[in-house]
């Protein structure tokens, strides 16, 4: 029988027949922690015995959910991520480089890769082609002294993607459709496997969007096949190298095969407190909104900040409503400022931030007054996510966020394109 | 044998209710970080539970994040196993990975304060004040093994390598 994407990675890193519901051992190509899971990482690390890392170059902490850091426990914690490399040789990505999905994506991750990541969002990767996905500490300390971890091999729900997406509509937008048709826990233990034309057209930022948002089904990876697009993204970055192509085979079995054409898709939004909580934009009209907030690994990329600035040109973001920027990584910032939306977006009102986690998960940089709500392009509206448990959060596209910064309210962005 | 009182939770309880990230900075400080546990959910729990009790929820409990102090917070301050409906993937890992069993179970039949029995072995649920019997779903034997070590660092330190 024919073998999922997932089942196809597992096997050659098991390297045996790995089909779903299969128990296996596999070797880890690439683990990480970030700072808020790291400093745990490494203390489980040493407290089980471990002498050193099975991959020092293949190991790495990312400094990013606290960037610069907003107190000195915190910052306690980034000492000793960066002693912790110092002595045990793995990389380092300090303050001010990014987001760790983002960074993974941009230089670390290969097609047909098995990544373990201490962040719930690892599953990133998939877009790329790699078995990604997120553990605790205990799980990522032990992947960094053996260099390999165990998992049950998942069953596949297949996603295909037809027709082209609209004006104001993009791959956001059919994630939150999508984690509203299957539910917060409809893919849980399961990986998600996207295909179909639409898939061979979408741009890797695109990819990366879905595949983060991944998780938010409950899935335990999101999977894109690795193709052209996904060699012309590593050739840009110098990584030609790294390109090979992963493919699920023709007769794969699934455990179910989900359908959506994009042309029919509108700009969606996931209400409080809960992603699958989706509605479309246009239905939610009326609402006020005290804050915006573009970036996240989900939609904090160079794609996103041209859509957001495109739509801000010359405008001005509404007096009651604060915009908030932060671009995923220190590349997508420069790139930023080199095509000039940077400038556009302050000239519209926002408030940029280092490249970072930002305001995503409440502990600096934006947190919401009590009664406030906020429409982000994040991936998660959990109550008290940031940082206030009686603050409200909307998710929405890049296109939709900017729409609402203009006028305060919850706007469907063909509304002011 | 496990006992203890049943501290009921509805659905989707999220990594954020247990441990939210305005409170990160506690994270390498865990008595401080457990004095808030699913403080977003029920402010009173963390005053209210003692050693044993369990905590009985709805579906997918503790979907989000990775942190793996959410469970750890848990365990922290007691709590024996938590039983749900479903439970999300990482924090089952996780919840193992820390010696804290997590039962998967019909808790509808389950009211808050009753007084439960477990049987882990047998994989039975007695719900003392009412009288009902549940059976809970086996848990992989990979993960079962990791358990019964007390968790994933005394296993690997006893066996050195994953023993499927
Ligand atoms: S941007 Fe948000 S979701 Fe992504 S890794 Fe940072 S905190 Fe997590």
């Amino acid at each position: 029988m024919g073998k999922t994407l997932a089942e196809k990675i597992l096997s050659e890193k098991s390297q045996g027949d790995a089909h779903s519901g299969a128990f296996v051992v596999a070797k880890v190509d690439l683990v990480f922690a970030q700072d808020t899971t790291g400093p745990l990482t490494v203390r489980e690390f040493q407290t089980s015995g471990f002498k050193r890392l099975a991959n020092p170059e293949k190991t790495v902490l990312f400094l990013d959910h606290a960037a610069p850091s907003p107190n000195q426990q915190l910052s306690a914690d980034h000492i000793l991520l960066r002693q912790f490399s110092r002595q045990s040789g793995c990389l380092i990505f300090d303050v001010g480089e990014g987001v760790c999905h983002q960074l993974v994506a941009e230089s670390l991750a290969k097609p047909g890769d098995v990544i373990v990541g201490a962040d719930s969002h690892t599953v990133t990767a998939g877009a790329l082609g790699a078995f990604a996905t997120g553990m605790g500490s205990s799980d990522v300390a032990v992947a960094f002294g053996l260099g390999k971890t165990w998992l049950k091999v998942p069953e596949t729900i297949k996603v295909v993607v037809s027709g082209s997406f609209p004006e104001g509509v993009s791959a956001k937008d059919l994630a939150l459709h999508l984690i509203g048709q299957l539910g917060a826990d409809g893919a849980t233990y399961k990986a998600l496997e996207f295909g179909g034309d639409s898939v061979v057209k979408m741009s890797i930022p695109g990819r990366l969007t879905i595949a983060s948002m991944a998780v938010e089904a409950g899935a335990k990876v999101g999977l894109f096949p690795s193709d052209e697009v996904t060699q012309d993204y590593l050739a840009e970055q110098g990584r030609s190298d790294h390109y090979q192509p992963v493919s699920p085979d023709a007769d794969a079995s699934y455990e179910k095969i989900i359908n959506i054409d994009v042309s029919r898709l509108e700009p969606m939004v996931s209400q409080p407190h809960a992603v699958d909580n989706t509605a479309l934009a246009r239905q939610l009209k009326g609402i006020e909104i005290q804050q915006v907030f573009i970036g996240t690994c989900t939609n904090g990329r160079l794609e996103d900040l041209a859509v957001a600035a495109t739509i801000l040109k010359g405008k001005k973001r509404h007096p009651d409503t604060r915009l908030i920027v932060a671009p995923a990584s220190r590349e997508v910032l420069l790139g930023a400022i080199e095509a000039g939306y940077i400038a556009t977006l302050l000239e519209a009102g926002a408030v940029i931030l280092p490249p970072g986690c930002g305001a995503c998960l409440g502990l600096h940089q934006g947190v919401l007054a009590d009664g406030e709500s906020c429409l982000s392009t994040a991936n998660r509206n959990f109550k008290g996510r940031m940082g206030n448990p009686d603050a409200f959060i909307y998710l929405g596209s890049p296109a939709t966020a900017a729409a609402t910064a203009i006028t305060g309210e919850i706007t469907d962005p063909r509304e002011v394109m | 044998m496990l006992c203890g009182r049943a501290f009921k939770f509805g659905d989707g309880i999220s990594t954020d209710h247990i441990t939210p990230g305005r409170l990160a900075h506690l994270r390498s400080n865990l008595p401080e970080l457990a004095k808030h546990v699913l403080e977003d959910a029920e402010p009173t729990f963390v005053s209210r539970v003692r050693a044993g009790d369990l905590i009985v929820a709805g579906s997918n409990f503790g979907l989000g994040s990775s942190r793996e102090h959410a469970p750890l917070v848990i365990k922290k301050v007691g709590v024996s196993a938590v039983l749900a409906k479903s439970v999300a993937r990482i924090f089952f890992r996780n919840a193992i990975n820390l010696g804290l069993p997590v039962l998967l179970c019909d808790t509808d039949k389950i009211n808050d304060g009753d007084e439960l029995e477990i049987d882990l072995a047998a994989g039975v649920v007695k719900d003392k004040t009412n009288g009902s019997r549940l059976t809970f779903k086996k848990i992989p034997e990979v993960m079962l093994r990791i358990l019964n070590e007390g968790g994933l660092i005394p296993y690997i330190k006893k066996y050195g390598d994953f023993r499927l």
